[in-house]
């Protein structure tokens, strides 16, 4: 079978970073959902995600999306304890912002705003960049997140004691750095699989 | 393959059973668990496809090389020479030496972000490397540097390039997969031996009850 790359050449991908909703189109042909078998239904854990194109093309290798996404949500979700949600989507849209990924970053920076309930200094971030200066706490989680990102990792002993001096515990570093961290892998397969698309409402016009 | 490592984040951080990260990673764990099913789904994969182990750690080297995280890039080496092929370690240090820069860099969509457009390397093996290694392994660490240093500047016309070298759809979402856990794998690594590294300084320098000292005599951070 000759396999070949999609095309949307009446896609107007976003320019900029944006809190709105976008969407996302695959750059290769997800797997077919009247195809899926239980070993897929299991990489794909909830059954929602079978309409997500994005999830649907993954699924083509179900056995590392199933660990993949079970890694994503204890991350972000198990908030029993340690470093409170809002800053776990800090971490997410830093992430996001320094690697220029335009579709994570709406996504992230829109959970970061939900639970901070601080949408303007969200927007800064995306607007100006993780060089803004916000407060001491956020910027170090956003320096600590963008040190992370760096290749050569740039994350050390500096970072941890900036993140310790905004009160940080050692717990809720390790937050920081599994959620920046995980976007390093999120960011990766978002830019390199497919393309956003405007927020709806853009599209009408 | 190797022997028995029951979590590779652990072995590749130096976090013993029982010290504070150990415990602390224990409050993630799900995500603990679910690092080490990935890393076990990618090399040890129950339906490999077409993607062979050689590739596989191979490209894993290569990335971790890129990171400039020898001892991650020596770890799957390892078990590259297991595979048998002596000759692709010296090729392997030498493309990493010809690929390593600082990242991330990459262009945006033409707007308003194009003042944020960082130029870098478009990285290419060299012919002589392409022809030991083959084609289909080329075009691999073509990919992985593009995802691990300018992931950005990614493209349907990147993929194409793939699919051109014989990969396959599912065989590039594996590919994609692997890289891209690689960079998270490293990261965690990273940032947990900076945290244990930060807190034996501090350790020190507060003179903390014996127990602490005990715990950094036996390196168990």
């Amino acid at each position: 079978m000759t396999e070949t790359t999609l095309s949307h050449p009446d896609n107007r991908e976003p320019t900029a970073f944006t809190q709105d909703e976008l969407g996302w189109l695959p750059w290769l042909e997800p797997f077919p959902v009247e195809e899926l078998t239980e070993r897929h239904w299991s990489g794909l854990v909830d059954v929602s995600r079978a309409k997500s194109p994005y999830f649907l093309l993954l699924a083509r290798d179900p056995d590392v999306l199933q660990a993949r996404t079970k890694t994503d949500k204890d991350i972000f979700y198990n908030t029993s304890n340690g470093l409170p949600r809002a800053e776990r989507e800090l971490a997410a849209t830093a992430t996001s912002r320094a690697n220029g990924c335009i579709f994570c970053a709406s996504v992230h920076s829109r959970f970061a705003t939900q639970y901070s309930k601080r949408r303007a200094d969200v927007q800064r971030i995306l607007d100006e960049g993780v060089e803004t200066d916000i407060d001491r706490r956020w910027n170090a989680i956003i320096e600590a997140s963008v040190a992370l990102t760096n290749t050569p990792i740039a994350f050390d002993h500096r970072q941890v004691a900036a993140l310790r001096a905004a009160g940080l515990d050692d717990l809720e570093i390790v937050d920081v750095v599994n959620g920046a961290a995980f976007f390093n892998w999120a960011n990766r397969l978002m830019l390199s699989l497919g393309e956003p698309t405007p927020p709806a409402k853009a599209q009408l016009v | 393959m190797s022997t028995i490592i029951p979590d590779v984040i652990d072995h590749l951080a130096g976090i013993r059973p029982g010290s504070s990260l150990d415990r602390l990673r224990d409050q993630r764990p799900q995500a603990r668990e679910n690092a080490q099913k990935s890393y076990l789904a990618l090399f040890q994969p129950e339906f490999p496809g077409d993607v062979t182990p050689l590739d596989r750690y191979a490209v894993a080297t290569f990335v971790a090389g890129l990171h400039r995280q020898p001892h991650v890039a020596e770890f799957y080496a390892a078990d590259l020479k297991t595979l048998g092929s002596p000759e692709i370690a010296a090729t392997l240090a030498s493309e990493i030496a010809r690929g390593a820069t600082e990242g991330p860099y990459g262009r945006y969509p033409r707007g308003p972000l194009t003042i944020e457009d960082v130029e870098g390397p478009d990285y290419r093996i060299s012919e002589d490397h392409k022809d030991r290694l083959g084609v289909r392994l080329a075009a691999a660490f073509e990919h992985a540097h593009l995802l691990v240093l300018h992931p950005r500047d990614a493209s349907p016309a990147a993929l194409q390039k793939l699919l051109d070298a014989g990969w396959s759809t599912t065989d590039i979402v594996t590919l994609s997969q692997l890289v891209s856990f690689l960079s998270f794998q490293i990261r965690v690594v990273a940032g947990l031996r900076a945290l244990a590294g930060a807190s034996a300084v501090e350790t020190a320098d507060a003179k903390f009850p014996q127990i602490f000292t005990g715990v950094l005599a036996s390196g168990a951070v």
